[in-house]
């Protein structure tokens, strides 16, 4: 017996040793089951990162846009003589990246929203991505706005995203209102259970709420005289996000913004006809196209006599990680990705975002007209700020949105949010 | 040491198969940590290494002989301790002295490179050219030459470092799809090549004119760029060679930045850095969390000791009614009344949240009422407790019918001849002997639900916030919202968030000192 018993504590000890080094020493030998120029389709089950494969251009992103990457980027590897890798980061793509990278066993680029590319950029993730020439011409405007930061280019634009919205005509008689005053009208005038269904929740949400802030008069950060945003100039709390907070007030008293509407339930409302009009993106699509309803799609409208909405603009992106193994290679690709619509025509079929190549747009408006009168409208949004600071805003602008759809008190709930996100900022 | 061994150990068992499991096993610790090794040097784990040495040499010392007999049991248990327990915490109140966080991970020198390397720029107008890469010496550290065609003139010009950009003659370089394929003197780089050696391209900038160079563009292209700022080592400056600009390394707020005339923060990236206490002074001199902290220990309280009484009192109901023997169908009831612990706790959280919705929810709608249940803080205080009774009812019940059906029969007997009704039975003599089986496994469950971070985030995460109310929602316990504090700001703060867990850590160890006491209270009454 006793004979046993340190075999077994001897194996025990042998067992943790190897169980550390396997957690911690685990990186380089990857065997050869990806250099053939398959991908790495499953990732780690528990959203970590996966262990960076072999090829020639390693590419993370998240599942839906490996996806649709997956066909284009092995083309372009064989039109190359290359290889590579498209690897799903389910969970945290942004911080698993960033850590990857500091440890210099990241992939060679990322696709992601533009609005990282603060973060980004603070913790040296990301190199600059010099766009060739033509490409002022080639790609919307709204587009290369969003990847450049402090006057340099840090990515390779491919589909622009903002929120538009959606009229079910078999409930209200005005498919393309042109103020939200109107909308309500038509909305309650049509019988709809609610009249629009936009996502709010207990916590806010500042994203879908910023088309009402912005034509209430309210902005999130002054610019500098070089046009950069200046994270000291916070507009959450001056006078015209207060006025904005009023219409929200109102619009809430009224009912027609709801916290019991959030991001689980907005899009089924407006789908199983509960809802006369729907706030929402580009992604909303596939499932008001499968629920078979009637619907327009138009701007997202202002108040009356006020400000126009400016949503959001979310532009997806190509980005060079600085410490990749193969910076030429992940430079080449983003040059092409920007230097002809081929790659992002490609994509289209896997995850139908709104193209920012012009030539792309013209050539699938006969197919997809909704999708491209997106992309025309994100020309009217603004990109969605990517300094580091917006972070702090999220959470607090949101939540007093929140409660002002509850009737809380204008003035006092913005001026509180605006004191919060300051302090946040530090 | 001296001491004689004990007579039992005199039985040396040296069987055959004993020593080659030996032999085999510390082989294998051999191998595996000379397998090891050299690659954590490499990848420059130093305490990896240490820990890995130090474990192997342990080991093949207390495995290989005879002697120390209680090192052989204790080996195992430490080594996890020590690496799984005691380095987090040692690593967290290390990282509690430093600025480590979104901004400030690198060193120095990398923050240096970023800010330089994301500088140059395009000049208006840039050329692009199509571009092979050549050398006359070594393919991976160069020097290279850069043969360019512009793919508008199918010009071919060439350079490097020293030499200024000029045309080349059409008769020294072949020339296929308006790249340079052949160059007489030269050999041209392969594209993984140039990708291997593109730590160094990114260097090479050949001259145009005083201010622009042309620089290489991925494995195939170049573009004519200019480098805004350059940093000068010996005075740890960093300057805009255009508007002639000095940036100089000052502090702002507890970490040092590359800042201009004014001390204003010029550039956003930073590096990792001792910031001494400033954590804990932010931590504790933070007004709105001073004055949060208390109510939310208050509700954490009633929050973990609710759920526990609460839970307790319907197992315990339940598990009286179920052990009654006339009740027919017994086991079915059971096996039902367990489904609620069957499933997944943050599937039936996400759930039950859906459940609480005001207008759609299925309580509401159900009942035909209209509770804003998830936005009234006391509402929501209510629906908190109820989700983590329906959560933890089932354990509960489980414990003490098991509790139950371990007490012996003739007590009751004994308690029915004496002519106690069948209530004051299960008061008086029941309960009492449950009791003493339960207490150690209600005690926990108020630790564990003191710290029940799931039950929160899943189900309210922490609201509903008062207007004007950021830092503790209605229904924030203690640890939901310290970790709203810590990562719910602006980006990931690794260093604060460590400082606020290691005063976490001396909460709860508090706590669990108290607890500890109170059990072997409990301990002293059986």
């Amino acid at each position: 017996m006793q004979i046993r018993r340190k075999n077994f504590l001897a194996l025990s000890g042998i067992a943790a040793t190897t169980g550390v080094l396997a957690a911690c020493g685990g990186s380089s030998d990857s065997g050869s089951d990806s250099s053939s120029g398959g991908s790495d389709a499953g990732g780690s089950s528990e959203g970590a990162a996966p262990e960076r494969a072999d090829a020639d251009l390693v590419i993370w992103t998240d599942e839906v846009k490996a996806g649709a990457l997956e066909g284009p980027a092995q083309d372009w590897a064989e039109a190359n003589n290359l290889t590579v890798a498209v690897q799903i980061v389910a969970d945290d793509l942004q911080g698993n990246f960033i850590t990857a990278n500091q440890a210099g066993n990241g992939p060679d680029m990322i696709v992601a929203a533009h609005d990282w590319i603060g973060n980004l950029v603070q913790n040296g993730a990301i190199s600059p991505v010099q766009l060739p020439s033509g490409a002022s011409d080639a790609i919307a405007p709204v587009g290369l706005e969003a990847v450049t930061y402090d006057g340099q280019t840090y990515g390779a634009p491919y589909a622009v995203e903002t929120l538009v919205l959606y009229a079910n005509n078999e409930l209200t008689d005005v498919p393309e209102p042109s103020t939200v005053e109107e909308l309500v009208e038509a909305g309650e005038a049509g019988g709809a259970e609610n009249v629009l269904s936009l996502p709010v929740g207990e916590e806010g949400d500042a994203y879908h709420m910023q088309p009402f802030y912005t034509s209430g008069g309210g902005y999130l950060f002054g610019e500098d005289s070089e046009g950069n945003l200046d994270p000291s100039d916070v507009g959450v709390g001056k006078e015209g996000s207060i006025s904005a907070a009023e219409k929200i007030v109102e619009l809430g008293e009224q009912g027609v913004l709801k916290t019991s509407i959030s991001n689980d339930n907005a899009i089924s409302l407006f789908t199983d006809g509960n809802a006369a009009y729907l706030i929402s993106g580009p992604w909303a699509l596939a499932d008001i196209r499968t629920a078979e309803v009637d619907f327009t799609m138009s701007q997202v409208p202002g108040f009356e006599g006020m400000d126009p909405a400016v949503p959001f603009a979310g532009v997806n992106a190509f980005f060079v990680a600085s410490s990749g193994a193969n910076q030429a290679f992940a430079q080449q690709f983003a040059t092409d990705v920007v230097s002809s619509p081929d790659i992002a025509e490609a994509m289209f079929p896997g995850n139908e975002l709104p193209p920012v190549n012009l030539e792309l747009q013209e050539k699938l408006t006969g197919e997809y007209p909704d999708v491209v009168r997106v992309a025309e409208y994100a020309e009217d949004a603004s990109p969605m700020p990517a300094i580091p600071e917006m972070a702090a805003i999220w959470g607090p602008l949101g939540q007093a949105e929140a409660n002002l759809v509850g009737g809380a008190d204008p003035e006092s709930t913005m001026t509180s949010a605006g004191e919060e996100i300051t302090s946040q900022i530090g | 040491m001296s001491s004689p061994l004990p007579p039992v150990h005199r039985e040396r068992s040296t069987s055959i198969p004993a020593v080659l499991v030996r032999i085999i096993v510390l082989g294998a610790v051999l191998a595996v940590t000379a397998f090891t090794v050299p690659l954590m040097i490499q990848q420059q784990q130093w305490m990896w290494l240490a820990v890995m040495v130090l474990a192997a040499i342990a080991i093949f010392v207390i495995y290989s002989t005879k002697r120390f007999i209680p090192g052989k049991y204790l080996f195992p248990g430490t080594f996890f301790l020590a690496v799984f327990l005691i380095t987090p915490i040692i690593l967290t109140v290390g990282y509690s002295f430093s600025n480590y966080g979104d901004g400030t991970r690198g060193t120095k020198e990398q923050a240096v490179n970023s800010i330089i390397a994301n500088s140059v720029v395009q000049t208006d107008d840039s050329t692009w050219y199509n571009m092979s890469v050549a050398t006359q010496g070594d393919p991976v550290e160069g020097p290279f030459t850069l043969f360019l065609v512009d793919p508008a003139t199918g010009t071919v010009y060439s350079g490097d470092e020293e030499t200024e950009l000029a045309p080349v003659p059409a008769a020294d370089v072949t020339v296929e799809n308006n790249y340079v394929t052949e160059a007489s003197g030269y050999t041209i780089l392969e594209s993984r090549e140039v990708n291997d050696a593109y730590n160094a391209l990114q260097e090479v900038a050949v001259p145009v004119d005083e201010n622009s160079a042309v620089r290489v563009q991925g494995a195939n292209q170049a573009y004519v760029g200019t480098t805004l700022l350059t940093y000068d080592e010996a005075a740890d400056t960093i300057t805009d060679t255009q508007t002639g600009a000095v940036y100089t390394v000052g502090t702002v707020g507890d970490s040092e930045y590359f800042v201009n005339e004014n001390g204003e923060r010029a550039f956003s990236q930073s590096w990792l850095q001792n910031v001494g206490w400033s954590n804990y002074q932010r931590l504790f001199t933070d007004s709105n969390i001073a004055g949060q902290f208390l109510a939310a220990f208050a509700w954490t309280l009633v929050f973990a000791l609710g759920s526990v009484a609460l839970t307790f009192v319907v197992g315990f109901a339940l598990a009286l009614i179920l052990n009654d023997e006339r009740l027919k169908g017994r086991r079915l009831y059971r096996s039902i009344l367990l489904m609620p612990y069957a499933v997944p706790g943050f599937i039936a959280l996400l759930v039950w949240s859906n459940f609480y919705n005001q207008d759609f929810g299925l309580i509401n709608t159900t009942l035909g009422i209209n509770v804003n249940w998830l936005g009234d803080p006391t509402m929501a205080k209510i629906a908190v407790l109820l989700t983590n009774l329906w959560m933890g009812f089932p354990y509960m019940f489980i414990v003490t019918t098991g509790a139950l059906q371990a007490i012996p029969g003739d007590v009751m007997e004994a308690a029915r001849i004496d002519g106690a009704s069948r209530f004051q039975t299960t008061v008086k003599v029941v309960t009492p002997l449950l009791l003493v089986a339960v207490a150690p496994l209600l005690v926990a469950s108020f630790a564990f639900n003191f710290n029940n971070f799931n039950a929160i985030e899943l189900l309210t995460e922490g609201g509903p916030f008062l207007p004007g109310e950021y830092t503790r929602g209605g229904t924030d316990i203690l640890i939901s919202m310290i970790y709203r504090i810590a990562f719910g700001g602006s980006g990931a703060d690794f260093g604060f968030a460590s400082a606020v867990s290691v005063a976490l850590f001396a909460l709860t160890g508090v706590l669990a000192a108290i607890q500890f006491r109170f059990t072997s209270v409990l301990e002293d009454v059986n």
